[in-house]
Order: structure tokens, then sequence, then C-alpha cells
């Protein structure tokens, strides 16, 4: 998670583990909203809250398998900053990746976003 | 603008009270700085509970005032540095360390001292006073060396520290001047009892006696009292608790007018003789010439005060002193006129000496309850107490009222029997109204948010079963079950954000969350502020902040299905299709190789689109002439019908026309739910209008219009609104009904149950939107008209805008790349989502299918 000044022509990046890698300008992020990024072959849901902040967690629902991260809306749960699946509206903590309301999908497996680092080169 | 100065003198209950009335008046912190000066060494405490100290409750727990408070209003709270001196002239206080404070306005809640009456040896080394937290320790300190305590009074104060002595191991004497204990509550009967339960716990009590002297051994301690009927007690520890005095010692040496008999003079709004000077609580005599010794007086008066200096009504002209208390675990209650002074008063006894019980109503030549006194079972206090304040008659014949619980049976009155302005919560003043009113007006389903709503039952305490009741009532009768705030955001219902939004001309969510929310919104309150900001007409429903708001259909015009891809459905209005429509549709189904399957709304749905083939296929059916069809929103899905009498042998109107006029007028219209509509042209109801939100069904004179109807998992039979309508009367009507709707129901809150739920049912919804009787029907009428008038296409709008047109992609920093997980198998000839062990979703790699398949059909 980053905050920034809120520059149009500033530029999105994700840390793929490589290098960074830059997906969109900051003016192209919709606060409260997401974009999906194709970064090193995987899907990234690239978010910017109200307040100006950047994360980005995979896009893949745990849940539906869906890549559909991206398309949730963005809210809180108490302090923590969540976006919330649009597939069964299953909330994630955008900082962690973690589910907030059941920490296993049906088939056991953990229910949790990857978190990348992200930030905004001006 | 300079603000004025406040000082208030004592930091009391009362004071404390003060400070939280005063500064919840409207400008109350913008005009006024505060200061606030106090003897003792800590912030305000709970003087009633301050016997439960030596049962374990902390000093922290007895607080009423924290830091907190004191730095979110800005008051500069003095703590250990009392009022010695007030300049009327220059208007100034002088304080203990010598420092001096301009004011304004001075506000005197100084409360009282304890009476000590001025025996020999009353003020030897083991005698105490019960006032303050300091005054407990040190009785608690005093009473681990003593051995026999006498407590002098056997008032209520006087009981509980009795109480506390036995409870510290002590023998413990009460010793009470007057013939009876709690002489100014209860009467001859009452004390009696009350006597018997308080010595069954090892209390000696000595009644009609005075001390007059307390002897001291060499060591200058307390050794003995003896008293005016000549007994002779060994004591080692005296706790003098004969009544209290107004603090009055402030305003005498300023020369105030004060009271024959002690307390400041005030009026009824608490002004003293000195216009720039109050006084309230215990240090005051109030307008009807007492000296209040009860917090709910004070409480009342401290409001009073609070009002007077902000300009708003208010006043304070006598209190209700009634009195329920468990003392050493015996319940005493004591309420209005308990002596039965009234003339021309009858009593009606109940009393049960084996079990301690004794009863007295007090009634009054009309049969309205006027008091009484209740020892041993005091259940009935809260009921009883508000019916006595209110003088209505009683709700059950007097004798009943006395019994017994299990005796009386069924008869034992609960709130339901109050009237509405009887008084709950003497403490804040609530009424049963007001209690009513947080449930049914303010949204309250608890009696937790009840108490913090109206403060009822967070003074003594007294009432919370009572409440517990009316709450419960209230609810029942309202049929709230869910707590009907929206989210963890809004403490408000949908209907009550409709309000917000609507009378205060809020476009965005940003403002309302920050004015009438908290946090960030979640997908809850987000797309239901969406709804209600589109339902009042904010324009496109992507634009600027709106965009954040929309579930993931609505953004994106289009209906999210399993595998992340989307369904698309042009509107088909009433059923009606050119064979060219159709075969757009199908030539646009094939070329993008989409699933096509025929609705139960009379349209045709496409699916497997990815995002970034959205516009595209929105591209081709516009320019077919087709429009989004709103699948996709919380808005009027379609109106369906049957041919009609155009074609049908036995129609006797034309049901398409109408259903195209009607979805045509509706479409785009944002609601709390889907709606669905159906117009039937005969008695024969092909188009099933009576299972949809509205239905309209044709007779011979023109159109009969069912609401609130529904199929689904919870099906409900439409209700006849209104018969015979012609078709300007119908569709006034229907523009009515779903605006009222709108306005009123809950989130997604089909018409179906919003209308079970509605006071006065279709009755009500009749008055209102055939007869205007809310007069609120111009306001709907003109919605209607602005939704009409500024409908617009979506899929259109979003086309013309490249700017809006740029989030319809798979990927940001690879527009034209399609979105890989996205992926189908065939099947019956067309194709479905891959299964994850085929292939779908994303972690399987193995490609069966990919995005670009294609289905060829037979």
């Amino acid at each position: 998670m980053t905050t920034t000044q809120d520059t149009t022509t500033a530029v999105v990046e994700i840390d793929c583990g490589k290098r960074w890698t830059p997906v969109c300008e900051y003016g192209q992020l919709i606060p409260g909203r997401g974009v999906t990024a194709l970064v090193d072959g995987e899907q990234v849901a690239v978010f910017r809250d109200r307040a100006g902040a950047l994360y980005a967690v995979g896009n893949t629902d745990p849940f539906s398998r869906a890549s559909v991260i991206s398309r949730g809306i963005l809210g809180s749960r108490g302090d923590t900053p969540v976006v919330v699946s649009p597939m069964y509206k299953q909330a994630f903590d955008l900082r962690t990746g973690e589910c907030l309301d059941e920490p296993e999908t049906p088939d056991g497996s953990a229910a949790r976003l990857r978190v990348w680092p992200v930030r905004v080169i001006a | 603008m300079v603000k004025k100065n406040l000082v208030l003198v004592g930091h009391g209950m009362v004071g404390q009270r003060f400070l939280e009335e005063f500064l919840a008046q409207p400008g109350a912190a913008r005009d006024w700085r505060v200061t606030v000066l106090a003897e003792e060494a800590r912030h305000a405490y709970d003087r009633v509970r301050l016997t439960s100290w030596f049962s374990g409750t902390s000093a922290e727990e007895l607080a009423l005032c924290g830091d907190s408070f004191v730095a979110e209003h800005g008051i500069d709270l003095r703590l250990g540095d009392p009022a010695v001196a007030v300049d009327r002239e220059r208007r100034t206080v002088t304080t203990g360390s010598g420092q001096l404070i301009g004011y304004d306005a001075l506000v005197l809640a100084t409360g009282s001292y304890p009476f000590v009456p001025p025996v020999p040896g009353h003020d030897a080394p083991g005698c105490h006073v019960y006032r303050t937290l300091e005054d407990v320790a040190a009785i608690k300190e005093g009473a681990t060396t003593a051995r026999v305590g006498a407590v002098v009074g056997g008032g209520l104060l006087g009981l509980e520290a009795a109480g506390a002595l036995r409870a510290m191991g002590l023998e413990t004497h009460v010793v009470e001047f007057a013939p009876r204990l709690m002489s100014l509550q209860v009467d001859d009967g009452g004390g009696a009892a009350l006597r018997r339960k308080i010595e069954e716990l090892g209390v000696v009590v000595h009644t009609g006696a005075g001390t007059q002297a307390i002897s001291t051994g060499a060591d200058g301690r307390v050794r003995a009292m003896s008293l005016s009927d000549g007994t002779e007690l060994a004591v080692d520890l005296v706790v003098f608790s004969a009544g209290v005095r107004p603090r009055d010692q402030l305003a005498r040496e300023c020369g105030l007018v004060v009271g024959e008999r002690g307390g400041i003079t005030v009026d009824e709004r608490c002004r003293t003789s000195d216009p720039h000077i109050l006084a309230i609580g215990e240090c005051a005599q109030a307008a009807d010439g007492r000296v209040y010794g009860l917090v709910a007086p004070g409480y009342a008066m401290a409001e009073a005060a609070a009002r007077e200096l902000t300009g708003e009504p208010g006043s304070f002209t006598g209190g209700d002193t009634s009195t329920k208390l468990k003392l050493l675990g015996v319940d005493v209650a004591s309420f209005g006129d308990a002596h039965g002074s009234t003339p021309g008063a009858l009593d009606v006894v109940y009393t049960d000496t084996r079990a301690g019980v004794y009863k007295k109503l007090v009634i009054g030549e009309d049969g309205a309850l006027l008091g009484g006194v209740l020892v041993g079972d005091a259940d009935a206090y809260s009921v009883l107490r508000p019916l006595a304040v209110s003088r209505r008659p009683l709700p059950a014949p007097p004798e009943q009222l006395l019994l017994p619980a299990s005796a009386a049976g069924s008869s034992a009155v609960g709130g339901a029997a109050l009237p509405d302005e009887a008084l709950v919560c003497s403490c804040h003043n609530v009424s049963k109204a007001a209690i009513r009113a947080a449930v049914t007006d303010q949204g309250c389903t608890s009696v937790r948010e009840v108490k913090a709503c109206t403060k009822a039952g967070t003074g003594c305490g007294s009432c919370v079963k009572l409440l517990g009741g009316i709450v419960e009532e209230e609810l029942a009768a309202t049929g709230v079950e869910l707590a009907p705030g929206l989210c963890e955001h809004f403490a408000h219902t949908r209907a009550e954000l409709y309000e917000i939004v609507r009378v205060k001309g809020i476009a965005s969510f940003s403002r309302l969350i920050d004015e009438h929310g908290t946090g960030e919104g979640c997908d809850i309150c987000k797309p239901v502020v969406a709804s209600i900001l589109a339902s009042l007409g904010n324009g496109y429903v992507l634009d600027g902040e709106q965009a954040a708001l929309q579930d993931t259909n609505d953004h994106h015009l289009a209906n999210l299905q399993r595998n992340g891809s989307y369904s698309v459905v042009p509107r088909i209005p009433g059923g009606e299709i050119t064979p060219d429509g159709l075969i757009t549709i199908g030539e646009i189904a094939r070329d993008f190789g989409l699933y096509t399957k025929i609705t139960g709304g009379q349209r045709i749905d496409m699916f497997g689109a990815r995002v970034d083939q959205l516009p595209q296929i929105w591209q081709r059916l516009v320019d077919a002439g087709f429009e989004s069809g709103h699948a996709y929103g919380k808005a009027l899905r379609t109106v369906k019908s049957c041919v009609g009498q155009t074609w049908c042998r036995y129609g006797v109107q034309d049901s398409v026309g109408l259903a195209i006029e009607l979805e045509l007028r509706y479409r785009g219209l944002r609601s709390p739910h889907k709606l669905k509509a159906a117009v039937s042209g005969c008695a024969r109801e092909c188009a099933e209008a009576q299972g949809k939100d509205f239905g309209v069904i044709a007779t011979a004179e023109g159109w009969n219009l069912y609401v609130g109807g529904n199929g689904g998992m919870t099906p409900r039979h439409a209700d006849l609104l209104a018969a015979d309508l012609d078709r300007e009367t119908l569709i006034r009507t229907i523009d009515r009904f779903l605006m009222f709707y709108i306005r009123t129901a809950d989130r997604l809150e089909r018409t179906a149950p919003w209308l079970e739920r509605l006071e006065g049912g279709l009755e009500h919804l009749r008055e209102v939107v055939l007869e205007d009787s809310l007069g609120i029907c111009a306001d709907l009428d003109e919605l209607m008209e602005r939704h009409v008038g500024t409908y617009q296409d979506e899929w259109a709008a979003t086309l013309a805008d490249p700017e809006r047109l740029r989030r319809f992609v798979s990927f940001v920093n690879a527009p034209g790349t399609p979105d890989p997980t996205v992926r189908f198998v065939p099947e019956r000839d067309q194709i479905r989502p891959a299964r994850p062990e085929e292939g779908g979703g994303h972690r399987v790699p193995a490609l069966v299918a990919g995005p670009e398949l294609e289905v060829r059909t037979r």
C-alpha cells in the first residue's frame, strides 16, 4: 500500500518479484474501483481508495475461481480496508489478502488473495 | 466572534449533567468557552451508587466524565480548585488557588453538605460523613479496626451505610430520630415492614431516638454514644447520615437571595436574583420553594439551565420525588403522593408480614392513582409510578395491582397499560411516547439503542425492565425484526437515506457518508446509495463517483455469470419484436459465439460475453435500434404482456400497446429491488399480472391495477389497488405507487413484503396514491416526470464517451488481450462455461477451448 498525491501523469507500478512493472496511469484508477493488470502472466487487481491509497491483490476469487476481484466494491470493515468479491460477496482484507468471511474455500484451500507491492512513480 | 465565558462551579452529578446538556444545545460550543471549578480532585462521579464502592465498584467505574469528554469539548476543567468568592459587580470568580476568572454566565452547582448534629464529640476521630469517595474510603479504613458501628439517620443513605458496615462485619446500629425508617418516603406500615426486614439482617434499629452525645476514650477516639431514650451504645465508628443542607455559602457571601431554610432561590428557568447567575441541583431552592435532594430533579434543573443559557425553551417547576431502591436486599419504593396527603385520598393496602411485603396505593376520589409505597416487592413500581404521575385511571382494580404476581395471574400490568405521556425514566425525563418514537421514527431496534438514543434507563436504571417491555411491544407492533441500519456504515434505513438525499439534495456518496455515516462504505450501502442517487435523477450511473458505487452488474451494464463472463439483455418492450429484430439479435449472438436463451420476461438473454466484448455487442445492438434492458439493475425489468384484443378472440383491450407504453415509461427506473410488471388483455390473465410488482388486467370499462404480487421463492398474489381506471389515471396511479415504494421501501425489499409491512396496508396505499392523504403526490409525480424526461440509454451513453469505454477492457495494461481464464465448452450446440475439471477458472492450465472458441450449428 502506498499513499501518494493525485497526479494523473504518475505511473502505477507493481513488483512482480523480479522488477517493478508499470501497469497504468494513476489517473486511470477510479477511487473505490479496480482494474486488472497482467503482470508476468498473473492477473493482478489494482485498487485506489477514496483517500488515494493503492492496493494490489490477486484477481482470482478463490471461491468461484473466476478472475473477478478487480470488479468488486471497495469498502471498510471497521478499520480494515476491504474489497468484496462480486461473485459471492466475501470480503478480503486489501492489506493482507485474507478473507474476512470464510477462512477456507469449500474445497479446503486457503481463502487468501496474493498481495503485491504497488507504488506510484511521478 | 468572541466567545462568551461560562463558569460552572461544582463538578458533581448535576454539574456534569449540565455540561452534557449545555454542550448538546445548538451553538453552545460555538458561542461559549466553558470553565469548570471542581472542589474534588477527580472528575464527576456517580454519588448515587457510592455504596457500591464497598462491594468492589471502582472509582473509575463510578466516573461520569472522562478526559475525553473534557478534551472533546475543550472544557477548561480545574480539579481541586474550588470557587471561593464571586464578585458580581465585576463578574469574576476567585478560585482557591487565587486565580481570577471572568464570566458572562455563572452556574452554581455546589450541591449540598451532610448535616452533622452539633452534639458533643461529633468531630472526634471515628466519626464520618457519607458523601464522597474519600468519605467511604475513610469509613472502610476505620472499619478494619472497629467492632461496633452506628449510623445516625435511618433514611436512604443511612440504611445504605448501615448495609455497608454490616457487610464489613461490624455490629451495626441505626439511630433514627423519626418514629420510622425512611420517614420521608414510606408510611408507618412500610416503615414497619422495612424495619423487620432490616432487623432480620442483624442491624439493630433505634427509632424515635436522637443522638445526645458521643463520648471518646483516652485515645480521643469514639468510644460510646448516648441516645435520647437513655440507651448507651458502645460504638467505635459513627457515620452521620442525617440529611443534607444546600451549599449556598458562596451565594450568600456575594449577596444572592437564598431561601429561609437555605438554598439559592431560583425561578423556573433556574435564574437566581442575579441575571448572570444560575443555580441548579441541591444547592438551589427551586421555583416551587423546595430544595430537592434527589438526582432526578437536579438533572431536570441542569437541563432547564442549559436551555435557558442557549435561549431554548425549558423550565423546572417541580420534580418527581419518587424513589425505588434496594436497601440491604430489600426493595423499597415510594412514588407520587405516598402519604395520602391529597384531600379525599383513600388507601388500598396489602400486607404480608411473613413475607415482609407491604404495599399501599393511594387512590384519589376520581379513582386515579395518586401514589404509593412498596416495601419487600417493588416490581410494580415501574408501571405504577408513571400511572400516578400522569394521573390516569388505573388499568385494573387496585387490589389486583397489589397482589403478588402469582395471585394476580394475567392481570399484572405491563408497559402497554401506560399512556403515551407517562414518564418512564424520571432521571432523564423520558416519556413512553419518546421511547416509542425512538423505535418507530428513529429506527432503534434494541433496548441498548433506545438507551443511547433517549438516555432512558441510563440514570438509576429502575425503569430498564419497563423500558424493555415497551421497546419489545413497539418493535412487535412495527414488525421490525432486523436491525434497520443498512450496514456498519449507516445507522439509517434505506428509506431514511432516501429522505436525507432528497431533502438535502446530496449528490455524492462521499458527502453522504461523511455527513451521515462512518468509514468507507461497503458492498451493501454503496449500491443502495447508487440506486437512491439514480432514482432521484442524478444522471448517468457510471459518471464520476457513482461508478464506484455500482455492483459489478450495474458497473458493467451486464450480468456477471459464474465464470466471470457477462450476459447481455436488450430491451424488448412488452415482448414485441420484429423479425428483423430477432434476426439482428441472432446474428450478434452468432458472431460473438454467445449462448442464447428466452427469458421469463419475454426477451432474449445472450451469455458468455467477456468484458472487452461488451461495447462491441452493445454497438451492434444500438445500431439496430435496441437499447439496454436493465437486466443488470435493481430497476424495471420487463412489462410482460399477452397478445391482447388485437389478435386474441377473448381480449378486451390492447394489452401489448399498454405494456410497451409502460415499459418505455419506467425503463431505467432505479428502485430498492427489481421491478416486474405485466399487462393482461382480459380476465383470463395470460400475462400473469397478479404475480408481478404491478400488474394490469383489462376490463370492459378500462384497467384494473394490481400491486404487490410476486413469484419466485415467496409467491404472493397481488392486491387490487384500483378498478376500471382509464389509461391516464392508471398511469398516474402506477407512477405514484412506484415512487412511493422507492421512497419508503427497505434495501432489497420487493413490493410484496413492502406492502405487507406498510402500516395501514393496502387501504393506506390507496389513500396515499389515490387521495393524496400524505400530500406528497405532487412530489411523486414530479419525480416520475423527471425520470421520464431524463431517461437515457446507458449503453448508448457509454458508447458515446471514449473515457467511459476505456473501462471495458480485460487488462488495463493489455487492452487487446482477452481474459484467458474465461473458457467455454460446447453443449447442445451452444457454449457453456467450462467446469474446473474441464479447465474452467484460473488454476488448471490445460486449455480445452479458448476465448475464441467457435461453435457451429448443425
